[in-house]
């Protein structure tokens, strides 16, 4: 468990590191909070010939209220969304999900933009960034572009992101303030990669839920929303029935994945139950 | 008087612990080269070639055919002896088995060499499951031993069809433990050192048993046994994984002879969990005769224990059906018996004996047919038990084991009071009516420690451990040292010795020093394992600080002109009582070094004694509850609360017994809930890394409620019983007879560890599915 051979360059601007990522292409591996590249590193899973320090790029770690949306800096530390970084039900969310990212010492130097690129379909960052239709930056040393969450995460570990692009910011849809969040997982232990996790948004004017979005992971190749779920959802009046038909729904509308931890079908039990359960408390709260 | 004896003494092995100044074997691997092992990514087959780039120093089996095969032996006709050689030759027989070893001078660079090297392997037919293994046409493992049983012992007392014929309830179920790691936090590693100036070897090893090893690689290697020095230095955990020979040691020692040179071999976390011993992976199939008002008159079981694919040096592959066909019938008053035990080898990793060896899942056996004839009989859980329970003592059960006193059904009953078993029904009746799943399990049980030679023995062990040595001196300045064969590593037996040896002589543990893990510097012993170390070292050091104390109180007794058998030695002063004349113990033993000419005549100068104790055995008893909240949609379980009732006797130190337990518990736990070594069907291992093998952290272990009892029994010299492996004994039949409490109205009962959410939903919606919808 020792990493095979690497170079290491230190990287203390975007255009630093676009430039090494220009230069290298695949060979290269953006190192962030280094908390699953570098367990790949020592397992000899990744083989990165140069790894790209970004650690010390002090304009990629900030968190802005842009108005519509929040922009978050790829550096930002898991930690920082232990307290709320946006008022209203946005950073409510934000706040309920960093509590699940792995332990203390993970989220102090993980990193919010690592996770994203990354793309392991069960890091709560991805299943909220699909929730809240964030939009990712991807900069090159020719310029940059916008990715919609939905088109961002492909397959496990695996982004739009081309081998070039470094993901600067990740620009999270701000909740109307009418919104209710609920956020539900279940791992085997504290901290432990999910077996499943749930995000709900629901807006709810005048008894009767107008938006709906829900966002599962742990669960599937990637983040997926319950699309069905949540049209099925919309137009009615909140309550323990149409909530159990949504979860119903919910854990019908994906391609469920299995592992040594539980079965496909496992996995939709608790899409299930846990849907409901974040139903139910985005309506308690 | 002040007794040393009951205090819980902080322990001194724990500052250099808690402060960074530990010695483990990767921080004495200074100026070493590195060893890595090319490793078997085959199940089974035939080795036809074996390349290394051009440079690479390697070594292959075939440089290695002049060591012997570890051949671990029992003698009985029902058990077949199965070669291991310590570098695969021509078959490699698990994913993971050692290959070939390459040396550089770093561990990055002795790991990039190992990738390098092409091992080309026939593939053949292999075998994973112990139930497979059995079945007619299945592949062989040894060619040798046809069916793969390598251990087939059986027993039976007479009556056993009579009793099933007037059963007034026969329970029948069938039991599976999967397959552990004793995970130690250390994985193993050691350096080998040889010194040009003498020719020996210094082998400093993350081990046990060092005499044992020593031993065993000498002859391997065919050199003197007193060209090699084994040390254990500060040693992370052992759990019975660092008892038994790892074939690395002996390939490190023959490196560094070979070479002339120190070369040390760190195991990694991945490497420990696939190719290090494992543990449990027993299938049993049990059958329970009931009379009238639950009375159990018989118990007729089939017993399979996955073995692996060799035996393991010195106790063998017998240790885990042995024991299980032995203590099976644990605390339970039956006559009637009849078992099979087999030892079943396949292509998996080899096993070895871990905490509580065969008996957390022979607990869990009893335990659950306990529990299925109290539903059966409509009675309550513990209702059950009182009428089994032996309660007449020396009790000499179905098997011929003799136990000694215990308090079997008074720790049930006060484990019952702990949890408040009549309140505790109610609120479940109540929880179930707000569809929540609340429910208790019990777990009584009997924990044989300190097992002697005599114990062993009766298994037939080539090996023959038992007794324990203890040699103990006081030198001229007054300060004590005892030299011990056991070998602790974490337990805090230093600390418990002192506290023993201290009230012996009179004189404050902090004056004596406990040494262990040298081979140079302590007598020959059989090391830490089996929860025998306070038992049988503690009672050798009894014995020895009697003898020392004799003579310091004899030379007292010439210095004040007094009788031998009026001197007390108590707060470092040798006195004669009721008086106050007195001389400090340190002036007693510099006159015993310094001035011998003052000693009566035909006394030896000098300060110092041996002893070896070597005890039949004793029984702890204890009594585990707990209490559990199971979620069925998710099949989560949560423990809420965990009752310990334990029984060893006399306490030496109530804070170290606390700390055995709590880690005995919390591995318990593990077993019933979390852990588990998983293969496909090609023999490959799927949780190599700390994300798939699941240590429970402390935010799975609930606080663990302990209660003592103290039943003084003269099966132990000190009145103090061994209770290393208790917790994890007993944890896992209170939390899977929770579990199936909880879910009794759902018509679920488990019997399987670890009881995993994924398998728990499965059971809950098979249920489901078999319900007449409303």
């Amino acid at each position: 468990m020792k990493p095979a051979r690497f170079d290491y360059l230190q990287a203390r601007s975007v255009d630093e590191a676009v430039a090494a990522l220009g230069r290298y292409g695949y060979d290269a591996k953006i190192l962030a909070g280094g908390q699953s590249l570098v367990p790949a590193m020592n397992f000899r899973l990744a083989r990165p010939a140069v790894l790209v320090d970004i650690n010390h790029v002090a304009e990629l770690d900030h968190i802005t209220d842009g108005g519509t949306a929040v922009r978050i800096g790829s550096l930002v530390r898991h930690v920082a969304f232990e307290k709320p970084v946006v008022d209203g039900p946005l950073g409510r969310l934000l706040t309920l999900a960093a509590h699940h990212v792995g332990h203390l010492p993970i989220r102090v130097r993980g990193t919010f933009g690592g996770s994203l690129a990354h793309a392991d379909p069960a890091a709560e960052w991805c299943v909220i960034a699909l929730l809240a239709d964030a939009e990712m930056v991807a900069r090159t040393a020719g310029g940059a572009r916008s990715i919609p969450a939905r088109q961002f995460f492909q397959t496990v570990f695996t982004t739009e992101l081309e081998p070039d692009e470094l993901l600067v910011e990740t620009r999270l849809g701000k909740l109307s303030a009418t919104t209710k969040v609920g956020f539900q997982q279940f791992s085997r232990r504290a901290g432990d990669f999910a077996l499943a996790m749930v995000a709900v948004a629901l807006e709810i004017r005048d008894a009767q839920v107008v938006e709906a979005r829900i966002a599962m992971g742990g669960v599937s190749d990637r983040p997926v929303r319950a699309d069905e779920a949540e049209e099925c959802l919309r137009g009615r009046p909140p309550g323990r029935s149409v909530f159990s038909e949504a979860a119903d729904l919910a854990a019908r509308g994906f391609d469920a994945v299995g592992d040594i931890h539980g079965s496909a079908e496992y996995r939709r039990d608790l899409v299930r139950a846990l849907t409901r359960r974040a139903l139910e408390q985005a309506t308690a709260s | 008087m002040t007794r040393w004896v009951g205090r819980s003494l902080l322990r001194f092995e724990d500052p250099p612990l808690l402060t960074g100044e530990g010695r483990f074997v990767a921080d004495l691997a200074d100026r070493a080269a590195f060893l890595r092992f090319v490793r078997s990514p085959v199940a089974h087959g035939r080795i036809t070639s074996i390349e290394a780039p051009r440079g690479v120093t390697l070594f292959t089996g075939e440089d290695l055919a002049g060591v012997r095969p570890v051949r671990p032996l029992l003698h009985r006709e029902d058990y077949r002896p199965v070669d291991q050689p310590v570098l695969a030759r021509d078959t490699v027989r698990f994913v993971g088995e050692p290959v070939a070893v390459a040396v550089a001078a770093t561990p990055e660079e002795a790991e990039d060499l190992a990738e390098q090297v092409f091992v080309d392997i026939d593939p053949m037919d292999h075998v994973v499951a112990a139930t497979e293994a059995v079945r007619q046409g299945a592949p062989a493992v040894h060619d040798h031993v046809p069916g793969n049983v390598v251990v087939d012992a059986r027993l039976a007392t007479p009556g056993v069809d009579e009793a099933f014929g007037i059963a007034e309830e026969v329970i029948e179920f069938e039991l599976r433990s999967r397959r552990e790691s004793a995970m130690p936090l250390e994985a193993r590693g050691s350096v080998a050192s040889f010194d040009a100036r003498s020719g020996r070897i210094t082998l400093t090893s993350s081990v046990q048993s060092p005499h044992v090893v020593r031993t065993v690689i000498a002859d391997l290697l065919r050199m003197p046994e007193s060209d090699l020095r084994v040390v254990a230095p500060d040693v992370g955990g052992g759990f019975g994984q660092k008892f038994c020979l790892a074939v690395e040691d002996v390939v490190a020692v023959w490196v560094a002879r070979r070479l002339r040179t120190t070369v040390a071999w760190i195991e990694d976390r991945r490497e420990n969990l696939v190719s290090s011993f494992h543990s449990r992976d027993h299938r049993y199939r049990v059958r329970g005769a009931f009379g009238e008002g639950g009375r159990l008159l018989a118990v007729d079981a089939d017993l399979l224990c996955n073995i692996g694919a060799y035996s393991c040096y010195p106790v063998t592959c017998g240790v885990e059906p042995l024991m299980a066909m032995v203590e099976f019938p644990g605390p339970y008053d039956f006559r009637v018996y009849r078992v099979r035990s087999r030892g079943v080898a396949t292509n998996t990793c080899p096993m070895s004996p871990y905490r509580g060896v065969s008996r957390p899942v022979i607990t869990l056996a009893m335990e659950r047919l306990m529990d299925l004839g109290a539903a059966r009989f409509g009675i309550e859980a513990a209702e059950i038990r009182r009428r089994n329970l032996i309660s007449s003592f020396p009790y000499s059960s179905a098997t011929g084991l003799v136990y000694d006193e215990g308090s079997y059904v008074e720790s049930l009953e006060r484990a019952a009071d702990a949890i408040g078993l009549t309140a505790f029904r109610e609120r479940q009746a109540a929880a179930l009516r707000d569809g929540r799943y609340l429910g208790v399990g019990f777990s009584v049980f009997s924990e044989r420690t300190g097992y002697g030679t005599a114990a062993f023995a009766a298994r037939s062990m080539d090996v023959t451990p038992g007794y324990e040595t203890v040699d103990l001196s006081m030198d001229p300045s007054g300060y004590v040292e005892a030299r011990l064969g056991a070998s602790p590593h974490g337990q805090g037996l230093g600390t418990s010795l002192a506290q023993l040896i201290g009230d012996e002589l009179g004189v404050d543990p902090a004056t004596v020093r406990i040494v262990h893990g040298d081979t140079d510097r302590t007598p020959y012993g059989w090391g830490t394992f089996a929860s025998r170390s306070l038992v049988i070292a503690g009672g050798a050091a009894k014995l020895a600080a009697g003898m020392l104390r004799s003579k310091i109180a004899a030379i007292a007794a010439n210095e004040l002109e007094a009788a031998p058998e009026d001197i007390v030695l108590e707060g470092g002063v040798a006195r004669v009582s009721g008086t106050d004349a007195g001389v400090p113990i340190p002036d007693l033993a510099r006159l015993a070094y310094h001035s011998s000419h003052r000693l009566e005549s035909g006394m030896t100068p000098g300060l110092a004694a041996a002893a070896t104790y070597d005890p039949a055995g004793t029984f702890s008893n204890a009594c585990h509850a707990a209490q559990v909240e199971v979620d069925p949609e998710t099949g989560g379980v949560a423990v809420d609360r965990f009752v310990v009732v334990e029984d060893a006797g006399i306490l030496i130190n109530p804070m170290i017994v606390d700390g055995q337990l709590h880690g005995g518990v919390t591995q318990g736990i593990a077993g019933a809930l979390y852990e588990e070594i998983v293969y496909d069907g090609e023999g490959n291992i799927l949780t190599t890394s700390l994300m798939d093998y699941l240590p429970p952290t402390a935010a799975e272990v609930p606080e663990i409620e302990i209660h003592h009892l103290v039943t003084v029994s003269d099966a132990s010299l000190t009145g103090a019983k061994g209770l290393g492996e208790g917790g994890t004994i007993g944890a896992p039949a209170a939390i899977i007879n929770a579990i199936s409490d909880a879910l009794r109205p759902l018509g679920v009962e488990v019997n399987e560890t670890p009881a995993t959410p994924a398998r728990l939903r499965r059971l809950i919606s098979q249920k489901e599915q078999e319900r007449i919808p409303a």
